[in-house]
């Protein structure tokens, strides 16, 4: 039983990493199989995950001393795990027929898997190093997605920003873990929330942190406009089951903790409901379909957040499994047009729902979901977490709603612009060379996403509803009412249609009003400015200080003691040097005179024994 | 069976000259055989030695019984995992070198000597000994840089040698002092633990920890140690680096354990706060200056001030108050990164080196693009970028994550901020490894991009098992730690005496 547990990231972890190395090991040979054997190994994971689903398998191991780490399904992590394994296979199906054989197409795939399978780890994890090591991973698999293209230096830094970001956020999670280790004696996620005094603030704080910087909320929501220079699929991926939702899945597994802590329940939601709201804004300003869809994902990841925040789990999942299957429709759209048509603009996509029907059907479809258009899943799902946040604060309600508005207002910017027909100022191939052309298997995955994504407006009926709710475990949560759930789908409908009138009558908001929320409030030029630069300046500096002063202060001890050697070569040695030389000179001029005498001739001797014997008489005359 | 280990190397390398006439090949490939036996060797030890506590494959022979210095050499958690490391790091090292055309049965016979000088310091249960072991590393260190480096490799010789070298005297004064202090007066590493010497005396106490500590501060390096060591690693030759970085330094973090903890233990714990602090700043200070470097070299040369400073934090927090617990996984993640180290900057330093071999010059502007022309350099490169700055899934993940919650998680509300601060070196780490991979190997060809070659078969097989180990490490660590746990536990109650 326990197998099935490790079985579950493993087999797509294990596929990807065979995959790259076969790429760096035989060479570009592997490509041709690469998609077949991709789309196996995440077939093969989704009936892992329904079998996991039903069996719940939990399985701990030793990982340091004696703390213990795991890995189990319960039933917030089979929600999760059944559709990060649907949607990443359909998303692998797609890229199936998008990806030219020219591409580098084993190293994508096989990112993808590793990318999946550490999805799956996070989600099923029980402790926060197992939590934190799938979580860490798909960051850098991100990178290398987003920078899958890596010759392009804009996209190259586009994951360095991406990753960078969100590991400044990841930061938190190791602090957290050492303020749980101090709190609980124990890593377990369970028991967070049981961690006594100050202690509990301080791992709410790091989780906090991590999951919005994951998630891309404020103040980090500029890392996903970056992201979105990777392939579409990657997107369709990072910003639907992946990545940004595993900052959501955090914080609604932990709800407890921040319950407990109260601050940063209230923190939380408020975040969340903000970045709903003005992320929104950004998206109602976007040009660029893909942009659009990014800065949406942030806003509907904000009810995600949000629904953390006022106590509703399982409108905060159901959000979130609802957004899961209507984002990754939406970017296999836009990815489909952009392989055929070679844009992503909004005003040149005029009439490309018409060229390509399914494609245009689903996008629809999966729009006026993002709409909050009755009967579909979005509308549902977010009026569960709305509910929720009524109760909390009326106010927090309010900006939901708006934010609720703001996101039936860009959805239908996007739907006129896709279906309104070709006109004359409408041009194709503005990024790429389009094929003209989408493929059987790029189409295979759109009905199924779009069904998904309208058959989860099951979520508005009250046995549902509350069968969900048991499959989760969550305690009991508020619901809206009838009344409330017609108002939002009304006031949708409303936004939509006046969005509609607008737009057919050519009105446009002047660019400067627009061009914050264009430009993402600028929170990436302030990131760079604030951060980023300063930093690098201060390296540099550190830099320079490190090899004038403190090197310097080696060299000048170093220079100190060969000046100090000079002056004893030159100063004190040729004194010493001198004396010895002087006494030396001394005897030998001593010895000259003494050799004097020394002639070999009988009478020098005598004169001279004669004048030493006068000498010693004298002085023994003196003496005596 | 132990000294087999240790001096197997240095019998090989005198058999080499005692053979007459032997081809370049023959040469290289008893290196290689003499290397590969060796680390046999060290897994049968390692297995022997099962995940007890305490010493094995112990031996005590009559030295200079005059001053109660003995042969005394002996295994144990910490010692094993390093004495695996040195046979590995020198196999690779070896393996590298088949390319290698100047002098090889010199260059053969000065490695397989300091292999020997290695594994002895990593096995020696005196302090003589150790002393000994430690200054033959410089020896021959200063011959590999001076003899087959390049750039203003004398200079860069000279500097590695005068600077280490005076490291080494200030600590034989501090292992004199320990001496001195004992009673009976001795240099048996066994006999010190067991009776701390000066446990009176706190003021002699803290002198002969600033003498130790300064000594092996400047093997280490720690901040403000540490400038020899950026020219040492760039005039050497690449496996000279490797071994630098991966082994040598390894010299200093391992006397403070060995030696200074449960040695000196009042003074450590009295002075656990200083030792903390330089720690923190070597984290800091070497990511930083890291991060601003444009000589490939002189980066991952900076990276291991980083590096290294974890394990000096780690250290200090296994001294100051806090829970048990905690601490011991600060003392494993602390021994854990003394291995993840020399793998994973082995690994790049000799990456580093393949890069020096085509195009004669360590500046990552002058590159670009070499994804396209070297596919495989490249993924090599990224995985150990990747593994320096610790992503989970290699070892550095596993040791920096035991060390940042043992430091935090001991409980204090100052060493809670020393944790949090010392967590920021991972994301500078983070983002000069990006900045690296951006600028040579990804993005448009640079000018030089064009000589940069894939790697050869030789270079393969010497880089990729450091980083397979790192990756097994980083996912299956249970074999690793298991053998570093009883250690760490025995040396946290050994400070806290």
């Amino acid at each position: 039983m326990s197998a099935l547990a490790w079985l579950l990231p493993a087999v797509p972890i294990a596929t990807g990493v065979l995959l790259l190395t076969g790429r760096f090991t035989l060479g570009r040979r592997t490509d041709k199989a690469a998609p077949a054997i991709a789309v196996t190994a995440a077939f093969v994971a989704l009936g892992l995950a329904i079998a996991a689903a039903v069996a719940r398998p939990v399985v701990t191991f030793p990982l340091f001393g004696r703390l213990p780490a795991g890995l189990a399904v319960d039933g917030l992590s089979a929600a999760l795990v059944l559709t990060v394994t649907s949607v990443s296979l359909a998303i692998l199906v797609f890229s199936a027929g998008e990806f030219s054989p020219d591409e580098s197409r084993t190293r994508f795939f096989g990112l993808m898997l590793v990318f999946t399978g550490a999805m799956l780890v996070t989600v099923t994890a029980t402790d926060l190093v197992v939590l934190l090591m799938g979580w860490e991973v798909m960051g850098a698999m991100s990178y290398a997605l987003i920078g899958f293209w890596w010759r392009d230096p804009r996209r190259v830094g586009s994951g360095d920003v991406s990753f960078i970001t969100t590991r400044a956020g990841d930061l938190g999670l190791y602090f957290a873990a050492g303020a749980a280790l101090a709190g609980t004696g124990s890593l377990d996620l369970g028991g967070l929330a049981a961690a006594d005094g100050h202690w509990r603030n301080l791992i709410a704080a790091g989780v906090v942190l991590a999951a919005l910087g994951k998630s891309a909320q404020l103040p980090f929501s500029f890392w996903l406009s970056r992201a979105m220079d990777g392939p579409s699929p990657v997107s369709a991926l990072l910003h639907s089951a992946t990545m940004v939702a595993a900052g959501a899945y955090l914080l609604l597994r932990l709800e407890p903790l921040l319950a407990a802590t109260g601050w940063a329940a209230t923190l939380v939601a408020w975040l969340g409901a903000l970045t709903a709201l003005l992320l929104g804004a950004v998206a109602l300003a976007q040009r660029d379909v893909k942009q659009l869809l990014a800065a949406s994902t942030c806003a509907q990841i904000g009810f995600m957040v949000l629904g953390a925040g006022a106590g509703s789990v399982a409108g905060g999942i159901a959000q979130l499994v609802a957004h899961a299957a209507v984002k990754s429709l939406l970017f296999l759209g836009a990815g489909a047009w952009l392989t055929a048509l070679g844009t992503k603009d909004l005003t040149e996509l005029h009439g490309a729902a018409r060229r390509y029907r399914l494609v245009g059907v689903t996008f629809g479809v999966g729009m006026l979901a993002l709409a909050g258009v009755p009967p579909l899943s979005l509308w549902a799902t977010k009026d569960h977490v709305l509910s929720a946040a009524l109760e909390v604060s009326p106010a927090l309600y309010a900006v939901g709603l708006a934010a609720a508005l703001l996101s039936a207002g860009y959805a239908a910017r996007a739907i006129i612009a896709v279906t309104r027909p070709v006109d004359a100022a409408t041009r194709v191939d503005t990024e790429q060379t389009g094929t003209r052309h989408v493929s059987l298997l790029e189409r295979v995955p759109l009905p199924a996403l779009a069904a998904g994504s309208a058959v989860l407006g099951i979520f508005a009926l009250t046995p549902v509803y509350k069968a969900w709710k048991d499959l989760l475990g969550t305690g009991p949560e508020p619901s809206p009412g009838p009344a409330e759930m017609a108002v939002s789908g009304a006031l949708a409908l409303l936004v939509l249609a006046a969005a509609w009138t607008l737009m057919r009558h050519g009105r446009r908001v002047g660019a400067a009003w627009t061009a914050p929320a264009l430009r993402w409030f600028y929170l990436e030029r302030l990131a760079e400015l604030l951060v980023a630069r300063p930093v690098f300046a201060l390296a540099k500096a550190l830099a320079r200080f490190d090899d004038r002063v403190i090197d310097g202060g080696v060299r000048a001890t170093a220079a100190t003691g060969q000046s100090a050697a000079a002056l004893a070569g030159r100063g004190v040695e040729i004194r010493v040097d001198g004396l010895v030389n002087a006494v030396g000179r001394g005897a030998r001029r001593l010895a000259d005179l003494a050799r004097r005498p020394q002639t070999g001739q009988v009478h020098t001797y005598y004169a001279q024994a004669t004048v030493l014997f006068a000498v010693l008489i004298i002085i023994v005359l003196l003496v005596r | 069976m132990l000294s087999l280990v240790i001096f197997l190397p240095l019998a090989v390398a005198v058999g080499l000259y005692a053979v007459p006439r032997l081809s370049d090949r023959v040469v290289a490939w008893s290196w290689i055989v003499a290397c590969a036996v060796d680390f046999a060797l060290v897994i049968a030890m390692w297995i022997g030695h099962g995940t007890g506590d305490g010493i094995s494959y112990e031996a005590n022979v009559r030295w200079i019984p005059s001053v109660r210095a003995g042969y005394h050499i002996g295994v144990d958690g910490l010692s094993l995992p390093l004495l695996a490391l040195t046979s590995l790091l020198f196999l690779a090292c070896a393996i590298y070198s088949l390319r290698q055309e100047r002098q090889v049965r010199a260059f053969a016979a000065l490695f397989l000597f300091l292999q020997t000088v290695s594994l002895g310091l990593f096995a020696a249960l005196d302090l003589l000994l150790f002393f000994v072991f430690f200054d033959l590393s410089i020896v021959g260190m200063y011959f590999v840089i001076a003899g087959w480096g390049h750039g203003d490799r004398m200079r860069s010789a000279l500097k590695f040698f005068l600077y280490t070298f005076l490291g080494s005297l200030v600590l034989l004064l501090g292992f004199i002092g320990l001496y001195l202090g004992a009673e009976p007066h001795t240099f048996d590493m066994v006999e010190l633990t067991r009776t701390p010497p000066l446990a009176g005396s706190a003021g002699l106490g803290g002198l002969v920890l600033l003498a130790i500590g300064i000594g092996l501060a400047i093997k280490t390096p720690t901040v403000p140690f540490h400038t020899w060591l950026p020219p040492a690693h760039t005039d050497a030759p690449a496996a000279g680096s490797a071994i630098l970085a991966g082994i040598l330094l390894k010299m200093g973090t391992y006397g403070f354990i060995r030696i200074a903890m449960p040695m000196l233990p009042d003074a450590w714990r009295r002075y656990a706060w200083v030792i903390i602090i330089v720690g923190l700043i070597s984290v800091l200070y070497g990511a930083l200056v890291a991060f601003a470097q444009e000589d490939l070299k002189r980066l991952i040369a900076y990276t291991s001030v980083n590096h290294m400073g974890y394990i000096i934090v780690a250290l200090g927090a296994a001294g100051a108050v806090g829970d048990q617990a905690a601490r011991q996984l600060a003392v494993t993640g602390a021994v854990t990164q003394m291995v993840s180290h020399g793998l994973i900057t082995g690994a790049l330093f000799l990456l580093a080196g393949i890069l020096y071999g085509r195009a004669r010059t360590y500046d990552m502007g002058r590159f670009g693009g070499l994804a396209g022309g070297a596919p495989v350099f490249s993924g090599l490169v990224a995985v150990g970028a990747f593994a320096s700055l610790g992503l989970p899934g290699f070892s550095g993940f596993i040791a920096e994550f035991q060390i940042f919650t043992g430091v935090i998680g001991s409980g204090g509300t100052a060493i809670v901020v020393v944790g949090a601060l010392a967590i920021l070196g991972i994301l500078i780490t983070a983002a000069l490894f990006l900045r690296l991979l951006h600028r040579t190997v990804l993005g448009p060809p640079g000018e030089l991009t064009a000589q940069v070659t894939d790697v050869h078969r030789s270079e393969l097989g010497a880089v990729a098992p450091l980083l397979v180990l790192s990756v097994i490490i980083g996912v299956a660590p249970r074999f690793l730690l298991d053998v570093i746990e009883p250690f760490s536990a025995a040396v946290v109650s050994l400070v806290a005496r």
